[in-house]
């Protein structure tokens, strides 16, 4: 039993049907697992990692079908399994822990019935034994207050706290095989860390082999001790976590490890007396009656990218609404340009709307669905330049050109035909139509894969130096604040920690809180998560435990 | 009920020895099917099965020659004949869809369900017959032939009582039928969709409005929808239709404009609902805001940015809503307050003629008379929603 894998998947081919036809996923991947080994499964989005993770259980999402290859779980052939069997098994050896906590749970069940429920059906525990059980794993898992976070709803936990509960109730019967998609991308950094230190302990602690899916490979160095990448359903290699990390033998692997080292040269120090294009005066904001911001004061120069950091709730968005005018500040005033801005954005000029010109995290959601490109950057330039018809495709065409999209090809197409990035790419455009010496970046490049990602923080660097743009970039990524920022403001409950150039915030001594953040953000390096714990001196669960098994 | 228990239990016996025996055979690809197939999936299977048979039974028994059990199963045979007609139709017209017309239509036709086919082809032949119904129709509407009985008997067999001349039979004043039915798709339909049209308008505009400027205005809207939604809106129209029949002689307005307009606002109130929920979705969307900051007027935002992100929804909507209409004028001309006499209306002939339904069971040809009208209604009805049902389909395909 111990020579053979636990989980043995051959030549896998994967289809899914659109458009009335059966499209390849993957094609033809091998995946062995061994009994107590994690496995680190990388990808873009699109590559075909959470798919394939849940073609190891033997299930297929609606509208997916295995076409060929098998699976083969401790020696029992899935594909061919009758149901009887894989009800035996799914729940009880093998454990699935979804990205989305929130939207996994049942709203309406304590988590501890909903903890209970796989243990007593599969009859591995009683009622009683099962919830004790159960605390036990919210202890191990270092939730506060084991005994009673049972008993409450999954709306009045935290976010980081119900993924925990998640990976507990994936770990009631203790499984053999847990597989984790993508659970700590919803997450801040620093409860991010939390959760990463818990998963790790425990599937430690029971032995248990892991899948772990996820595009982060900062994240995927802590946890694997072997990585396999895939690109559009091909594999592209597969290697114990050290040597992949040291020495790729992929280009495109060795392309996903070089994103983080992309870095804009530093620009000379603002002169002393220069008018700011944006300036953040002592504003007090508040929704109804709940204070928001309390005394936000910072300037923007022209040519410089501001990056505000901090977790979510920590009114950087708010900030960026008050600039805008959404939310009129309740104190303290905007000044554009030495010129003081009317706080809502309905007494705003026509032309003072045009400074200030924003880009949005969710390119689905920030663009008309039924609008097409050209019709979405055309209504800009004939808003604010008054241009028309032919004067006015060619301006499109021109901003078209800009963004590195091809204007004859994407002119008419909908914002569903295009890709993640080519979206943001329109809401670029859309932005730079209405020719602003301002733009907020409001989170642009968290909701894309890592290349991608990087391919728009080159285009925004471009596009400054190009029209000498001011950007106020928001974000809770620190590894963008490296590659874009010049100047950096570090936000927390409301109100400005701490600020100053770049050069500066990333070199000790920090206020306390930009130190957690920093040092909160994962590295490359396998050792960081252990080191970093060590260091933050929280014990290493596995001594205080006690193991039950 | 003794039988019906035993029935129930005799297909429980018969299932479990289909599943019995459909493990047993080899025959590969169906191997897993049977075997992971639980009691209850068998079970149904034996159960469509059974009542497949029956209705199969049921059918050669309304065919029967001894008029007794023929009368039994009459109905159950016209259900079935028409079922089966209408499913060839349906097919043929997808066909000819296919082959004629623009690359456009064709593509349309090639992705169309049969259901919706039935619809479009449904949908098309009430329209002809109400545009045209002074062409088709054999007599006028009020037409009273001299010497003609009343009450002949729809199928135009003499033996029967009919006559050939009138082949859906004639009224209780002995006016055509079939000329009336065709009528009263001009009239019926024909101010059915005005109505819902009218509603649409009213209470979608208002509805955008309140989701996009929000504040006061949502809140004076709604509650006075709330008002409106209160009382119930049969007696509703009811005692405004009763109040408009003594203004409308005074005023010189036709009364049909009047329940026009108060169907409409009265069913405006559904539609502003909708549209206010829906457009409440859209309003949150960054787009929206981007549209705002960019400091864009309310009709840009409401023509240009919700509605057409609104109209899978609207359309749905539309088409239910033209139904609940159409069933309100129904109602209100049975009831004696809508479409006035001489003018013909399904509604108000279902009403004249509904006494002959007692006859059923003895004499099945006198008691179609009534729900010729019924079914008439009962058809638009069914096609508007596949039509619908098959646009929202198409249209939340689009999204993904």
């Amino acid at each position: 039993m111990s020579e053979e894998p636990l989980v043995k998947m051959r030549d896998v081919w994967l289809e899914g049907r659109s458009d009335e036809t059966w499209n390849p996923i993957i094609n033809g991947v091998d995946l062995t697992l061994q009994k107590g080994e994690v496995l680190g499964l990388i990808g873009e989005s699109g590559a075909g990692k959470s798919t394939l993770g849940l073609a190891a259980m033997g299930y297929t999402r609606d509208g997916v079908r295995i076409s060929k290859g098998t699976v083969e779980f401790d020696g029992i052939d899935l594909l061919t399994a009758s149901a009887a069997v894989k009800r035996e098994l799914l729940g009880k050896r093998i454990a699935y822990v979804a990205q989305s906590a929130a939207a996994s749970f049942n709203p309406a069940h304590k988590l501890m019935d909903q903890h209970v429920e796989g243990p007593v059906q599969h009859g591995v525990m009683g009622r009683g034994e099962s919830e004790e059980d159960g605390m036990e794993l919210y202890r191990k898992l270092r939730l506060p207050n084991p005994e009673q976070i049972g008993f409450r709803y999954p709306h009045q936990v935290s976010g980081g706290q119900l993924q925990r509960c998640m990976t507990a109730m994936a770990m009631s019967c203790r499984p053999d095989l847990i597989i984790f998609d993508e659970p700590t991308t919803a997450l801040d950094v620093t409860t991010q860390i939390e959760v990463l230190a818990s998963i790790r302990d425990i599937v430690e602690q029971f032995n248990t082999a892991a899948i772990y899916i996820t595009h982060d490979l900062a994240v995927v160095a802590q946890m694997a001790d072997t990585i396999k990448v895939l690109l559009k359903g091909d594999e592209v290699e597969t290697a114990d976590t050290r040597t992949m990390l040291s020495a790729p033998t992929q280009e495109y692997t060795k392309s996903l490890w070089a994103v983080r080292s992309f870095e804009r040269p530093l620009k000379p120090a603002v002169h002393t007396g220069s008018v700011p294009v944006v300036s953040v005066q002592n504003v007090d904001a508040a929704y109804g009656t709940v204070p928001v911001l309390h005394d936000v004061s910072f300037d923007m120069h022209e040519g410089r990218t501001v990056a505000v950091v901090g977790e979510s709730g920590s009114g950087k968005s708010t900030t960026a609404r008050c600039i805008t005018g959404l939310l009129p500040p309740s104190a303290g005033q905007i000044m554009v340009d030495g010129e003081v801005m009317p706080p809502d954005y309905r007494k705003r000029s026509k032309d003072q709307l045009r400074q200030v010109q924003m880009i949005y995290q969710m390119a689905d959601t920030a663009l008309n669905p039924r609008m097409s490109i050209g019709q979405i950057i055309a209504r800009p330039v004939e808003f604010y330049l008054g241009l028309k018809g032919a004067e006015k495709r060619k301006k499109v065409d021109a901003l078209l050109e800009q963004i590195e999209l091809e204007p004859s090809q994407y002119y008419h197409r909908l914002p569903s035909e295009l890709s993640g990035g080519q979206k943001q790419r329109i809401g670029i455009a859309r932005a730079l139509a209405a020719e602003p010496k301002f733009i907020i970046c409001d989170e642009v490049t968290s909701a894309l894969d890592q290349l991608v990602a990087e391919g728009i923080l080159r285009l925004l660097a471009r596009l400054q130096d190009e029209l000498s743009l001011t950007y106020m970039f928001i974000t809770h990524d620190l590894a963008t604040v490296r590659a874009i920022a010049d100047e950096v403001v570090v936000m927390k409950d409301g109100r400005v920690v701490e600020q100053g150039p770049k050069v500066e915030m990333f070199k000790p001594p920090h206020h306390a809180y930009t130190d957690l953040l920093l040092s909160s953000v994962p590295e490359m390096d396998p050792d960081w998560l252990t080191n970093l714990l060590t260091e933050r001196g929280v014990d290493n669960i596995g001594d205080a435990a006690v193991d039950k098994m | 009920m003794i039988w019906f228990v035993a029935v129930l239990l005799g297909i429980a016996v018969l299932a479990w020895l289909f599943r019995w025996k459909g493990q047993q055979i080899d025959w590969s690809e169906y191997n897993a099917k049977f075997r992971d197939m639980p009691f209850s999936v068998a079970y149904g299977y034996i159960l469509g099965l059974s009542i497949l048979l029956w209705l199969y039974w049921a059918y050669i028994q309304g065919r029967s020659l001894h008029p007794e059990t023929a009368n039994k199963f009459f109905f159950l045979r016209i259900a079935i004949e028409g079922f089966i007609i209408f499913a060839i139709a349906a097919w043929v017209f997808r066909l000819f869809g296919r082959s004629v017309g623009t690359a456009g239509t064709k593509k349309l036709f090639r992705s169309m369900p049969l259901t919706a086919s039935f619809g479009i082809l449904t949908i098309l032949i009430y329209a002809f017959l109400a545009i045209f119904a002074a062409f088709i129709a054999p007599y006028g509407q009020e037409q009273i032939v001299p010497g003609v009985a009343a009450n002949i008997i729809p199928g135009g067999d003499p033996a029967l009582g009919g006559n050939p001349d009138f082949p859906l039979g004639t009224d209780q004043i002995g006016r055509d039928i079939l000329s009336r039915l065709i009528y009263g798709a001009q009239n019926t339909v024909g101010i059915a969709f005005a109505t819902t049209v009218l509603a649409f308008l009213l209470g979608g505009t208002l509805g955008f409005l309140a989701a996009t400027l929000g504040g006061w205005l949502d809140q004076l809207l709604s509650r006075a929808v709330d008002v409106l939604m209160a009382i119930p809106s049969l007696i509703f129209a009811l005692l405004l239709m009763t109040i408009a029949s003594v203004w409308a002689p005074q005023l010189g307005i036709p009364l049909t404009f009047f329940m026009v307009v108060i169907i409409a606002v009265i069913d405006s109130t559904r539609v502003y609902r909708l549209a206010r929920a829906v457009g409440q979705n859209i309003v949150v969307m960054d787009y929206i805001e981007a549209a705002k900051l960019r400091g864009e007027g309310l009709g840009y935002l409401v023509f240009k940015e919700i509605l057409p992100n609104a109209t899978a929804p609207l359309l749905a909507e539309f088409g239910l809503r033209f139904c609940f209409v159409f069933l309100t004028i129904a109602a209100l001309s049975f009831l004696g307050v809508g479409i006035q006499p001489p003018l013909a209306d399904w509604g108000t002939m279902v009403r004249d003629l509904g006494g002959f339904v007692n006859f059923a069971q003895f004499a099945p040809m006198a008691a179609t008379a009534p729900l010729l009208a019924a079914g008439a209604i009962a058809l638009l009805t069914v096609a508007v929603n596949f039509v619908v049902d098959w646009m929202l389909q198409k249209s939340s395909g689009l999204k993904e």
